[in-house]
């Protein structure tokens, strides 16, 4: 029973594609593609519409306000309202822009975001487009979204584009590397690139069935979470990073010169963006689909995969509520002087723990390299706050 | 290969390289060179080597092409539009263009079949490179760490 309900979407494809059994080969290839995408989309979409709603909620919780409640019951209807008023709103593009390029830039954007979406394991036989090198893929797609928002400033013309693109690339471009580097140790230790391949690594459980096999929950992949939860903060632009777009120094960054529906586009992007990176830290780091406890492995794999989706989603927006924006030079200096050299250490950690052959002696032993070089980068950084009475300045 | 794909990737890739040869704006010209790129992606995609693939998406679109972009806006005006056929550069294409095709006609095995071999995984790349390649790929390491501090020492502060 446990498991048709595990397989319920499976069946559900095949089920459409025997409704054409004298169909040619690549007729079936494109339609089971076409299935794929038609539900990747419906799930994201939906998941955007509530995400959306559910943030301005969780906004005003923490901010002591009620938030949307006019358009249906708690103002769970808001984002049908948004989407009409979005879709029906004047299209300005600024006379002296590059209209190609300024048209071309969101629809870059959020192509990219919704690609890299799909590679994703969402649950047990679950992967949209499944292939031998998922996670480069991830990356490699990843990497575009740069041109796009620096088609997005050029095409703009206009001078808070342009600026908001140039922190916004360099930003990026910054937090890449420890992005990558984080995910190495993984690689590594799983030998292989393929997401699936990943998640199949993380399954059973240690310590009498009750801690799982996660690789948060040795000390190089705690570390890696951690660093790659934050680059994933910078390359969704969100708060606290969200320097490219900081309303009260540049309007709204390389989104200045965009209204109406295109403007719906970025946005769609930055989500689809915080959902990709979400999802692919829940593959890497949090064990996929696989169920935290094994009593409760008869819960459908895909649940699993959404619960985790949505606890790292609840803390992005978390971390937006309490945490004010950095200074542009504070965030690149954090990526080179921090970030970078931690990232390299939890390769070096993780080759310690795989060749004490996964033990408790590899895994003290990493957390010592991981807590010696966090210590001693602390110390080079001279974050170490001095506390001393503050000193007032009136003016005379 | 299926014929119908090469087709449409060969006229997309073509199309894009002609019109960044032709485009007047320079920008637009970077743009469409990214078509081009994507394009040869999608070629080593349809040949079963998908790593090579992404590694060029990976190369050439999220950096060589953002760096295009990026001194394009940094040394050009706006307004700028480079006017002029530049009939040394045709002179250089051709010559290059003729100098490849004079090499691959060389080529004796160009119209033996390829042989049956299994598909290439990122896991044999891996181990070829840090095997058979060891010393090729601790040189390129080598020489990007080189360019890595030259583009340090570049921006550094001069202080004294």
């Amino acid at each position: 029973m446990s498991d048709s309900f595990d397989q319920i979407f499976i069946h559900a494809k095949q089920w459409l594609l025997g409704l054409m059994p004298n169909a040619p080969d690549w007729v079936m290839q494109i339609v089971s593609s076409l299935i794929n995408i038609s539900a990747l989309l419906g799930v994201f979409m939906t998941l955007f519409a509530l995400i959306s709603v559910l943030e301005r909620k969780i906004l005003a919780r923490i901010q002591n306000r009620y938030g949307p409640n006019r358009v249906g019951p708690f103002g769970f209807l808001q984002p049908v309202a948004d989407g009409i008023k979005l879709l029906i709103k004047e299209d300005i593009v600024p006379i002296r822009a590059d209209k190609i390029v300024h048209f071309v830039a969101p629809i870059m954007i959020a192509a990219t975001a919704i690609l890299t979406l799909g590679v994703i394991p969402y649950g047990r036989n679950m992967t949209p487009f499944s292939i031998d090198s998922g996670i480069l893929f991830f990356f490699a797609v990843g990497s575009t979204t740069e041109l796009g928002v620096s088609m997005a400033g050029w095409g703009s013309n206009n001078k808070f584009s342009m600026l908001g693109a140039m922190r916004a690339i360099a930003q990026m471009v910054s937090y890449e590397l420890p992005l990558i580097i984080t995910v190495l140790p993984v690689v590594m230790i799983v030998g292989s690139l393929s997401a699936d391949a990943i998640v199949a690594a993380q399954e059973g459980y240690v310590l009498a069935g009750i801690v799982p096999r996660w690789f948060v929950f040795t000390p190089w992949g705690a570390a890696a979470f951690i660093l790659f939860f934050v680059s994933g903060l910078v390359e969704s632009n969100r708060t606290p990073f969200d320097v490219p777009e900081g309303e009260s120094e540049i309007v709204a960054g390389h989104m200045t010169e965009y209204s109406g529906f295109k403007y719906a586009t970025f946005f769609l992007a930055e989500y689809f963006g915080m959902f990709a990176i979400s999802g692919l830290a829940v593959t890497l780091f949090l064990g996929g689909w696989h169920s935290p406890i094994g009593v409760l492995q008869f819960v459908p794999s895909y649940a699993w995969f959404f619960l985790k989706l949505a606890a790292l989603l609840f803390t992005f927006i978390w971390i937006r509520g309490t945490l004010p924006r950095m200074r542009v030079d504070h965030v690149m200096g954090f990526a080179w002087k921090f970030m970078l050299p931690m990232a390299f250490t939890c390769i070096i950690a993780a080759a310690v723990w795989h060749y004490q052959r996964h033990g408790l002696a590899g895994w003290l032993w990493s957390l010592a390299v991981v807590a010696i070089v966090y210590f001693g980068l602390s110390q080079l950084a001279g974050t170490k706050k001095r506390f001393a009475p503050r000193t007032y300045r009136f003016a005379e | 290969m299926s014929p119908a794909a090469f087709i449409v990737i060969a006229i997309l890739t073509l199309a894009g390289a002609f019109a960044a040869a032709s485009l007047s704006k320079l920008i637009h010209a970077a743009l469409c060179l990214v078509v081009a790129f994507v394009g040869i992606a999608a070629f080593f995609f349809l040949l079963g080597a998908e790593f090579v693939g992404l590694v060029q998406v990976f190369v050439y679109v999220g950096a060589v092409a953002v760096l295009i972009v990026f001194t394009i806006l940094l040394t050009r005006r706006a307004d700028e539009n480079t006017a002029g056929f530049n009939w040394g550069g045709v002179a250089i294409a051709l010559a290059v263009f003729a100098g490849l095709l004079w090499a691959i006609l060389q080529t004796p095995e160009l119209s033996v079949a390829a042989p049956p071999i299994e598909a290439l995984t990122v896991k044999r790349i891996g181990e070829a490179l840090m095997t058979d390649y060891v010393w090729p790929l601790q040189c390129v390491g080598l020489l990007l760490t080189v360019a890595l501090v030259g583009g340090l020492i570049l921006v550094m502060d001069e202080k004294r």
